[in-house]
């Protein structure tokens, strides 16, 4: 448990990905199996396993303890388990700490009523650092900081190149902690797990952005376009043995869109968007936002925010690997199969029509619906290959919208930026002359405006509260953002997507800044209203 | 009877006021007669008329403030020599908690109290370790006086330190550690544990350096961070202040790992609001076992508290028959040092 204690107190400070990574490669190349199994999947929300509620470990300190400076303590630390594991009072003891794998081992066969003596135990034989770890663990209160993906990329560099990520991932839903033949395949030292019909992950294709220059080039009649939908990216997986939602990230999120799982009466992989759907429309994503947040969705819920699939492409028709075929085969398949299965809460992307660029530049300035990105253009002899190969998928985001925002707080940045106040809500007028915060933007600016921004901040700051400062009404920055919805949790009443910075404007005064109602009436909708 | 020390050491605006001897221990503005136990920042004040202090703080407030702004007349007293300074008898012990550090032992009419100052227990290669005296009131300060506060052994810390080095070699490292004793401790520390590189100084941290050096206190080869280029920062050790590790001051360095060496560091939400990749747990201040077991060395009857968090303190004292009082000494205590703005440097 050392190692792994080690490498969770790291992870959890560390800002940058290629940090984190190395820690990772580390911690993977130099663990014992099954430790490190045990290991990954804890890092990987495999071991979502709650064992001990707060409540016992809160009893088990107040055994050992004084109430009074426990109380003090906890007020002080904040969080229990950390507290608990500052606190506990050292008792001299030969044995070492716990392993990785005699830990989980013992959780899983110990009986609810002895654990309170066995995690005793494990406490005084351990260290804050690894008492720490344990207690997470143990409550199910493990966040680390570091996605699944992360620890995929870090599996492979142990691998020293001949394995991909990607690879890692289609095998990855197939297996079980603590992964014995995964990491005796990425020694060298075994054969590539084997799937055997599991519903696995397939790493998606991905698009390109469209640039100006890339538009020149393009030959109309080799590509098919289709909606960008602003929803989520899913891959839909339903083998004899078993049914899967994956994101695009390889997460397992079936369980918190049942409805759509059930739906999944067939055995095929797609590739779609996931889309809260209202009578048809395609509602903002703020509302499939209220999904995401659920793990299990009640009824309300499900009645509240439909969900439904807008379906892509069609990856495995059965045990059928359709990825080799060109776009155009699978869509034809696609079609087919839709005709056939007609899944409930499933729809298929529709086929925009179009014969030249500038044709399809019009249509894209059309589309105002909140819901919709941009387009895709997708060539139509592509064959499904994951990643994002050259000239074979574009994503046309359409022109953002822009407003004139005026900086009201400042924050600093993490990483690299850890010195700069590179975070920014900035706010609009309201009619009674209030300025009122609308966003947060942290990028967007080029590196000699971020030190241009950063010394005005400092500059003309007029409060600080921790690492937060008020500043100045004096600093209008362009901000440009894809869409804006209406939202009750924000005090100005509106929420934009993927707001960024587009122009520093040192020369606009701040009083000629945008007012909020400019912003209320590009509300999608709000013309209609 | 002794008289009880409270009836002739007291709690006045500028500070601890011994009033048989005429004299004020770590006064908080100029007075007539200072006694001073260290030379951090928030003890040792310029502008006496009179200043005593071991020949180490003497030298290292020549250092901080200028020489000769301490104060008018200047006495060094070795530790382990008594003096009277009126109808008190004075002497000074290590107190373990930076170069120079001393406790100031007073004795009046059979009734004796120890100032502590600041101090810790833990082993310390640039200074001498803390003594224990008897007393009958006991003078501490309680910083981290809360049990969560353990400090590890700082040679583990350091360790830390050098496999993270090991394991980022083209990353610099900056740690931040204050100015006099933390940065030079940590430096002897990464000696004993086999550095020999040069390493890398901010500005600030230059002269008391240079000071502990002819103090007798070897560091090995430093070098200031401000000239070397980038790549020569590459897998380097830099020492800065706190203020500066997370500030402009470290776009100078080639992709810093951003470290603290800080008693604070050992509670998480401290080390990540400062925004701390490696929180390193080294601190001259006695942690909650530390200032237990010297309330116990000292045998004291009564403790005063003079900042920090007394409350606890008091309430574990007091569980073992130890009077507690709490002096609530403003003025006193590293926090500031940790939020002040950075300097230009
Ligand atoms: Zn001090
Ligand atoms: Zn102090």
């Amino acid at each position: 448990m050392i190692a792994f204690a080690d490498l969770l107190e790291r992870l959890v400070f560390t800002p940058g990905r290629l940090a984190k990574i190395a820690l990772l490669r580390r911690y993977f190349a130099t663990q014992p199996d099954p430790d490190r199994g045990f290991g990954l999947a804890a890092l990987t929300g495999e071991l979502a396993f709650q064992a001990a509620k707060p409540a016992m470990v809160r009893a088990l300190v107040e055994e050992r303890t004084d109430p009074v400076l426990f109380a003090m303590s906890r007020d002080y630390v904040g969080d229990l388990a950390e507290t608990v594991a500052l606190i506990w009072p050292a008792a001299p003891s030969n044995a070492g700490p716990p392993r990785m794998t005699e830990v989980v081992q013992t959780l899983l066969s110990t009986p609810k009523s002895e654990l309170p003596a066995v995690l005793a135990g494990w406490l005084d034989a351990s260290d804050a650092s690894v008492r720490y770890a344990l207690l997470k663990l143990i409550t199910g209160e493990l966040r680390v900081g570091a996605s699944a993906r992360l620890a995929k990329v870090a599996l492979a560099e142990v691998a020293e190149g001949r394995i991909a990520a990607d690879e890692i991932e289609e095998v990855w839903h197939s297996l079980v902690p603590p992964y014995a033949p995964l990491f005796a395949w990425i020694g060298g030292g075994g054969p590539r797990p084997d799937p055997a019909g599991a519903p696995v992950f397939r790493s998606p294709m991905l698009a390109h952005p469209l640039e100006a220059t890339d538009i020149a080039a393009l030959l109309p009649s080799a590509y098919r376009a289709e909606w960008k939908w602003d929803g989520i990216r899913v891959q839909l997986v339903a083998t004899p043995h078993g049914r899967r939602i994956f994101s695009r990230g390889a997460d397992d999120i079936s369980q918190a869109f049942p409805e759509i799982v059930e739906a999944m009466e067939f055995h095929a992989v797609l590739d779609g968007e996931l889309l809260v759907i209202r009578d048809g429309e395609v509602q903002p994503f703020a509302d499939l936002q209220q999904r995401l947040n659920r793990k299990a969705p009640g009824a309300k819920a499900q009645r509240d925010y439909p969900v439904a699939v807008r379906l892509y492409d069609l990856l495995f028709d059965g045990a059928e690997d359709l990825r080799p075929l060109p776009f155009d085969q699978r869509r034809v398949r696609l079609e087919a199969w839709h005709a056939r299965h007609s899944p409930p809460r499933m729809d298929l992307s529709e086929l925009i029509p179009f014969a030249t660029v500038d044709e399809l530049s019009v249509i894209r300035d059309g589309a105002r619906a909140a819901s919709i990105e941009g387009l895709m253009l997708k060539r139509g002899d592509s064959a499904y290959v994951p990643g994002r190969p050259k000239g074979q998928w574009w994503k046309w985001k359409r022109d953002p919208l822009t407003i004139d925002a005026v900086v009201m707080y400042a924050q600093r940045g993490h990483g690299k930026r850890s010195s700069y106040y590179s975070d920014y809500t900035f706010g609009l007028w309201r009619e009674d002359g209030e300025l009122v915060p609308v966003g947060k933007a942290y990028s967007g600016f080029t590196d000699a405006e971020l030190v241009t921004l950063d010394r005005w901040i400092r500059n003309h700051t007029i409060h600080r509260f921790g690492p937060v400062r008020e500043v100045e009404r004096g600093l209008v920055l362009e901000i440009a953002f894809d869409a804006a919805q209406r939202s009750n949790r924000h005090k100005s009443g509106v929420a934009l997507r993927f707001p960024r910075v587009t122009r520093v404007r040192m020369d606009k005064p701040a009083e000629e800044a945008d007012r909020l109602d400019t912003l209320m009436r590009l509300i999608a909708g709000a013309t209609q209203a | 009877m002794p008289p009880h020390p409270e009836t002739w050491l007291k709690v006045r605006p500028d500070g601890l006021y011994c009033e048989p001897g005429d004299f004020f221990i770590d006064p908080l503005r100029p007075v007539g007669r200072a006694v001073i136990t260290h030379a951090h920042a928030d003890h040792a004040r310029p502008g006496h008329d009179a200043v005593l202090a071991s020949p180490e703080t003497l030298a290292l407030m020549d250092v901080r403030m200028g020489v000769g702004r301490a104060g008018a007349v200047q006495q060094a007293l070795p530790y382990g020599e008594p003096i009277s300074m009126g109808e008190v008898r004075l002497w000074m012990e290590p107190a373990g908690h930076v170069l120079g550090s001393a406790q100031v032992a007073m004795e009046w009419r059979g009734s004796r109290a120890v100032v502590s100052g600041d101090y810790k227990r833990q082993p310390d290669p640039t200074c001498l370790p803390f003594v224990p005296i008897p007393c009958d009131v006991f003078v501490t300060e309680a910083t981290f006086a809360l049990p969560v506060f353990r400090h590890p052994p700082a040679e583990h810390e350091v360790a830390k330190l050098l496999d993270s080095v090991a394991l980022f070699p083209d990353r610099t490292h900056v740690v931040g550690a204050y100015a006099l004793g933390k940065a030079q401790r940590v430096i002897a520390l990464l000696r004993r544990a086999g550095w020999d590189r040069p390493i890398f100084l901010h500005g600030a941290q230059m002269p008391l350096c240079a000071a502990y050096e002819r103090l007798g206190i070897p560091l090995g080869e430093l070098l200031p961070a401000t000239v070397a280029g980038k790549d020569k920062l590459q897998g380097a050790v830099v020492i800065a202040p706190p203020s500066a590790i997370a500030d402009r001051w470290a776009r100078r360095l080639a992709e810093p790992v951003v470290c603290n060496a800080s008693g604070w560091m050992r509670v998480r939400q401290r080390a990540r609001s400062k925004g701390v990749e490696l929180p390193l747990v080294i601190s001259d201040h006695c942690d909650w076992d530390e200032l237990n077991q010297t309330l116990d060395d000292v045998g004291a009857p009564e403790v005063w508290v003079t900042h920090g968090r007394e409350e606890a303190l008091i309430h574990e004292a007091a569980k073992r028959g130890i009077r507690g009082r709490a002096l609530r000494l403003v003025g006193y205590g590293d926090e500031q040092e940790d939020l002040a703005e950075p300097a230009a440097a």
